[in-house]
């Protein structure tokens, strides 16, 4: 059940989850009723744009800036979108 | 992002207790035959930790990454400070998550929990029947969860539901998923009983037959087609119908650290009841010591300890031996394989309660439910007759 990713769409952290930072594992967490996952490095900068206020296309271009675009990372991040969704961690504003 | 065993990363290179299981009290209200707190409780409810150890151990625990907080029991809101103790889980930065059978949670309380930042709150529910709600749960707290339920989802809590399954709801287990529908559960954990504890002895009464656990999952399923992604569905599998143990906490000590009533930190459960281990308490020690260093958290930790069958076994890491509490329960070998295994020498153990729960006679025997009076007298070794069967149980 895979959903469409726009790049006008502005997603948050879906409601009762949390996203934070964790100094004793060295990455980003994202925590839910009777759940967590330890994200890797991309996963994590990218759920940490997704603030209700950045949409995709805004987080591709931060991205693209901070890690001055190795390669196409587009492709990359709307695919994380697409799992983020699907897992129901993000939900639209 | 490889994921496991609800979302835990499976590639962890050093054990970190991610999962807090705060079992507050072991006090409760109700008396539940599937109960999988030891039946030996009634020796632990006058010693609890006061409400300034507790927060040591959160704070303690935080600094070793524990990130996941359960608040459970016993009935949790049994204490009165559990206020206090969700205020500091929310600004150490956990996830929390009260463990309630909803008996003493006023709209005070919740509002003070609200407050104070606690993340969600999982509610017990036994059946859609007020009759056998009452019988399993041996009280009269049908109506009071329902009203509970409509509290939490009123006050934004994402709503989990955990449903114990046993015999006397599988058949319901359709009328159960549309229950939680209608009170807008988010998550519904339907998990078949696993055989500790209380339950442990009531086995034969509890045990469905394989048939009607196919059924219910078969349902469970197409419940889950229908509903979509509103409301998140767990089954727990029962294992006794399996061929493998299951990898029983994710593995000892790995990530599961459970902090009892009286302070005795425990890597599952129902770990006392395994022989000769002492297990280190945060009364006299300090958390980290003993998670690290403590020879009960190292003493099943990884595969050293193992022997055959499960040494020279091909699947060892997948289920790292099983349950080292089933293994005893049912043996009396704390180091063999999990009964479960179609390998251990002692499946015939697991063949022979399947047999039993289908004897009628042995159905119709009076459940031992958990009452601080039944704990006593199985503490003094009454009820022989019936534990004769479960060789370590007291």
């Amino acid at each position: 059940m895979t959903q469409k990713i726009d790049l006008s769409d502005i997603y948050k952290i879906a409601p009762h989850h949390r996203f934070q930072w964790e100094e004793a594992q060295n990455c980003y967490v994202i925590l839910f009723p009777e759940g967590m996952v330890k994200l890797n490095p991309s996963a994590g900068e990218i759920l940490n744009l997704v603030d209700g206020i950045n949409s995709v296309e805004n987080v591709v271009t931060l991205l693209k800036e901070k890690f001055n675009d190795a390669g196409d990372i587009e492709k990359d991040i709307i695919s994380m979108f697409e799992f983020a969704l699907n897992k129901a961690w993000i939900s639209k504003e | 992002m490889t994921t496991l065993n609800n979302g835990v990363e499976s590639n962890i290179t050093q054990t970190q207790p991610l999962w807090l299981l705060a079992e507050i009290t072991y006090r409760c209200p109700l008396h539940c035959a599937f109960c999988y707190n030891p039946t030996d409780y009634a020796d632990h409810t006058t010693n609890e930790l006061n409400t300034d150890e507790w927060i040591k151990v959160l704070r303690d625990a935080r600094k070793m990454g524990a990130l996941q907080l359960g608040i459970s029991g016993g009935e949790p809101l049994l204490r009165d400070d559990i206020e206090d103790i969700v205020t500091e889980a929310n600004q150490l930065g956990y996830y929390s998550n009260l463990i309630t059978s909803g008996v003493g949670l006023t709209e005070k309380r919740i509002d003070a929990f609200k407050a104070g930042g606690l993340d969600h709150i999982q509610l017990s529910m036994h059946d859609i029947t007020e009759e056998i709600s009452n019988f399993v749960t041996d009280t009269k707290t049908f109506k009071l969860k329902q009203k509970v339920a409509a509290m939490i989802k009123d006050r934004g809590y994402p709503m989990v539901l955990n449903v114990v399954i046993h015999r006397y709801n599988i058949g319901h287990i359709k009328e159960i998923l549309e229950m939680a529908e209608k009170l807008g559960a988010d998550y519904v954990e339907l998990a078949n009983t696993q055989y500790y504890g209380w339950s442990l002895i009531n086995r034969n009464q509890l045990m469905p037959t394989k048939e009607q656990i196919d059924e219910a999952e078969k349902i469970t399923n197409e419940f889950r087609e229908y509903i979509g992604n509103k409301m998140k569905i767990f089954f727990v599998v029962p294992d006794y119908y399996a061929e493998r143990p299951k990898k029983c906490m994710n593995g000892w000590g790995e990530v599961f650290m459970i902090v009892t009533a009286n302070g005795d930190v425990l890597p599952c459960h129902s770990a006392r009841v395994l022989p000769n281990i002492e297990f280190p308490n945060v009364k006299n020690d300090q958390l980290n010591e003993i998670w690290y260093d403590s020879s009960a958290f190292n003493k099943y930790r990884g595969d050293d300890w193992m022997k055959e069958p499960c040494r020279s076994c091909s699947e060892k890491e997948n289920d790292l031996g099983g349950c080292r509490c089933q293994a005893y329960l049912l043996s009396g070998d704390a180091e063999g394989a999990d009964p479960i295994c179609t390998k251990s020498p002692h499946r015939h153990l697991i063949d022979q309660a399947l047999e039993d729960s289908k004897n009628e006679i042995l159905q119709a025997q009076p459940i031992i439910f958990r009452t601080d009076k039944n704990s006593k007298e199985l503490i003094q070794g009454e009820h022989k007759e019936r534990l004769k069967d479960f060789k370590a149980m007291p």
